[in-house]
């Protein structure tokens, strides 16, 4: 039988020759990634009568979530997971400063094609931006999996994504996966995997591939994926932690569903509050006042998407009585970034430089929103509260270009086509 | 296996784990208990006080949408919810009731049947059986699929941490 590439990754680490979609097979991962929640996981590692993890050269930690840790209780989970960390001989331990989990995962070369890795953290369909799968869970499995080394899975069905054409100069990644999620709505993939196809697919860089992939999350997506290509091989040349072959999804493969989209087409969007499928093109927008701009997290704060920010911003000030947030996704970014100038760009606009790490993202610390606030974020998820205060606050989400010459404007704006030219 | 109770009527598509149980509540220690005065908070802010144990919700398309964050599932139950029938729940959501042995049942035509008749439904108990897969509102009964395989060995352990427990104890 014709296997997708989720079929074709399951056969690979199971052994299981023709894994039928809706059957549940035990799967041992490549990597199992957990984050500050490693604090809460640990203690139901325990409660499960474990004392030693299945194997500490699988287990990725990285503290992203609450960094550096804005009250007591956060920075004694920090110190409870560093304990357990050296007890128990975890390798891949990133501290704080380092970035955020996503980033570092695929950064520092632990994401390759074909493998399985497990995140207690639902973004981690971010991952299939490099052929591997994967696969959101929760805390209690994240825990079973230290303990045993594998957890239940479900075989999906797949979802085709063909791209076609080329992206307009002011339209990115960003606009494409949120035009689509317009589309698809945001259950439109519900227990699915999702592959990107087509001829366009090749224009995409890495980190382009992992903010579309990133956003599956938002359709409830079990793994969204690109296959590994020329793009993913020069990603991870110098990189790849392990040895790795290129999985494929057979030709004549069957999806459950099939969408085309055609780049040329798109234009620059943003999802409005309170959901994110929730998509208007920006010319459409009656006029909207901003408060606030965040540029940063897992979805949007790489190099070039401070770069497209800066291009824009570079010689002038944001609008007075409005900020600009930037929390660059990882130590690595923000190195580069100083290094060519960009940090030294966006700060003298007026942005507000934070430590890499996800900051206002989840509304836990750092940059909350006021009552009454209005954002336009390169984030994620847009729901009500998401940024830490309920009261009559929105948020907008579009590219790090649109958080730059909204910020620029104090209203949401199009990036301008002549920069990017 | 069989809950019968009062019922909490949510038809919104979408009610997210943010509304659930708020981010900002998220990396703080709480106990199950505790977390149970969050539940719903950023939804129906008077659902947790209002809550009686044995109660059972009914929602709407894609519940449970958001983060993977197991405590939106941890917070209802401990505020004493004993079974959620709904329109279809998000995948995360979905997984962790099943680690959590939560009785989560995608229903549509119950679901949709009780929204249509709320004002005349919303003082009635509802009847969810477990074993047999049916749901019994007034002279009404639906069927769904019951829990099956590994899904279903999980949950008759009492969920994941207890399915693991066992395991590790056979291995030793
Ligand atoms: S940046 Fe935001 S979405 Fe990404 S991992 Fe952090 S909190 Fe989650």
């Amino acid at each position: 039988m014709a296997q997708t590439l989720i079929q074709k990754i399951i056969s690979k680490v199971t052994g299981i020759k023709d894994p039928e979609e809706g059957s549940i097979v035990f799967v041992e991962p490549h990597r199992i990634l957990t984050h500050d929640n490693s604090a809460a996981i640990i203690g139901k590692f325990k409660s499960m009568g474990a004392t030693k993890v299945w194997d500490p050269e699988k287990i990725f930690i990285a503290l992203d979530h609450a960094v550096p840790p804005p009250d007591e209780k956060k920075a004694a989970n920090h110190t409870k997971i560093r304990k357990f960390v050296n007890e128990q001989g975890i390798k891949y331990f990133y501290d704080c400063g380092v970035g955020i989990c996503h980033q570092v995962l695929a950064q520092e070369g632990h994401v390759i094609p074909g493998v399985v890795i497990f995140g207690s953290d639902s973004h981690t369909t971010t991952h299939g931006a490099l052929g591997a799968a994967g696969i959101p869970i929760g805390r209690t499995e994240a825990a079973s999996i230290w303990a045993i080394g594998q957890t239940w899975l479900r075989i999906p069905e797949s979802i085709k994504i063909s791209l076609s054409g080329k992206m307009p100069a002011n339209v990115f990644a960003k606009d494409v996966i949120l035009t689509i999620i317009g589309q698809m709505r945001s259950d439109g993939a519900s227990y699915k995997a999702v592959e990107f196809h087509g001829a366009a697919t090749k224009d995409f860089s890495i980190s382009e591939r992992l903010t579309m992939c990133n956003m599956v999350a938002e359709m409830d997506g079990k793994a969204g994926m690109f296959q590994a290509d020329e793009v993913t091989e020069r990603y991870l040349k110098g990189r790849a932690l392990d040895l790795y072959q290129k999985v494929l999804p057979d030709k004549d493969a069957t999806y459950i569903k099939s969408e085309e989209f055609h780049l040329d087409e798109m234009v620059p969007v943003v999802a409005k509050p309170h959901n994110v499928d929730n998509v208007s093109p920006i010319a459409e927008l009656p006029d909207t006042e901003v408060d606030v701009g965040l540029l940063g997290t897992c979805t949007n704060g790489r190099l070039d998407d401070l770069a497209a920010a800066a291009r824009i911003l570079k010689g002038k000030k944001i609008k007075r009585g409005v900020r600009l947030l930037v929390y660059p996704a990882s130590q690595a970014v923000l190195l580069e970034g100083m290094k060519e100038g960009i940090i030294q760009t966006l700060v003298e606009a007026g942005g507000e430089l934070a430590v890499p790490a996800c900051g206002p993202c989840l509304g836990a610390y750092g940059g909350t929103l006021a009552p009454g606030e209005t954002a336009i974020s390169s984030a994620n998820r847009n729901f009500k509260g998401r940024m830490g205060c309920k009261e009559d606050t929105r948020i907008f989400l579009g590219s790090p270009a649109t958080v730059a010459a909204s910020v620029l404007e104090g209203r949401i704006t199009e990036p301008p086509k002549e920069v990017f030219k | 296996m069989k809950f019968t109770g009062r019922m909490w009527i949510f038809p919104d598509k979408n009610i997210n784990t943010d509304q659930i149980f708020p981010g900002k509540y998220t990396y703080d220690p709480l106990t199950p208990e505790q977390m149970a005065e969050h539940a719903l908070e950023d939804y129906l802010p008077s659902f947790a006080k209002e809550v009686q144990k044995g109660d059972i919700l009914i929602t709407g398309q894609n519940f449970g949408s958001g983060s993977s964050r197991e405590q939106a599932v941890t917070c209802l139950k401990a505020a004493g919810v004993a079974a959620i029938v709904g329109v279809s729940f998000a995948r995360i959501f979905y997984r962790n009731a099943i680690n959590n042995a939560f009785p989560l049942i995608p229903c549509p035509e119950a679901a949709q049947y009780i929204f249509e008749h709320a004002d005349v439904l919303k003082d009635e108990k509802i009847t969810v059986n477990l074993i047999d897969g049916t749901i019994a509102i007034k002279d009404k009964t639906f069927n769904f699929p019951p829990l099956t395989g590994e899904a279903l060995n999980i949950f008759k352990a009492g969920g994941l941490l207890e399915y693991t427990k066992k395991k590790l104890a056979q291995k030793k």
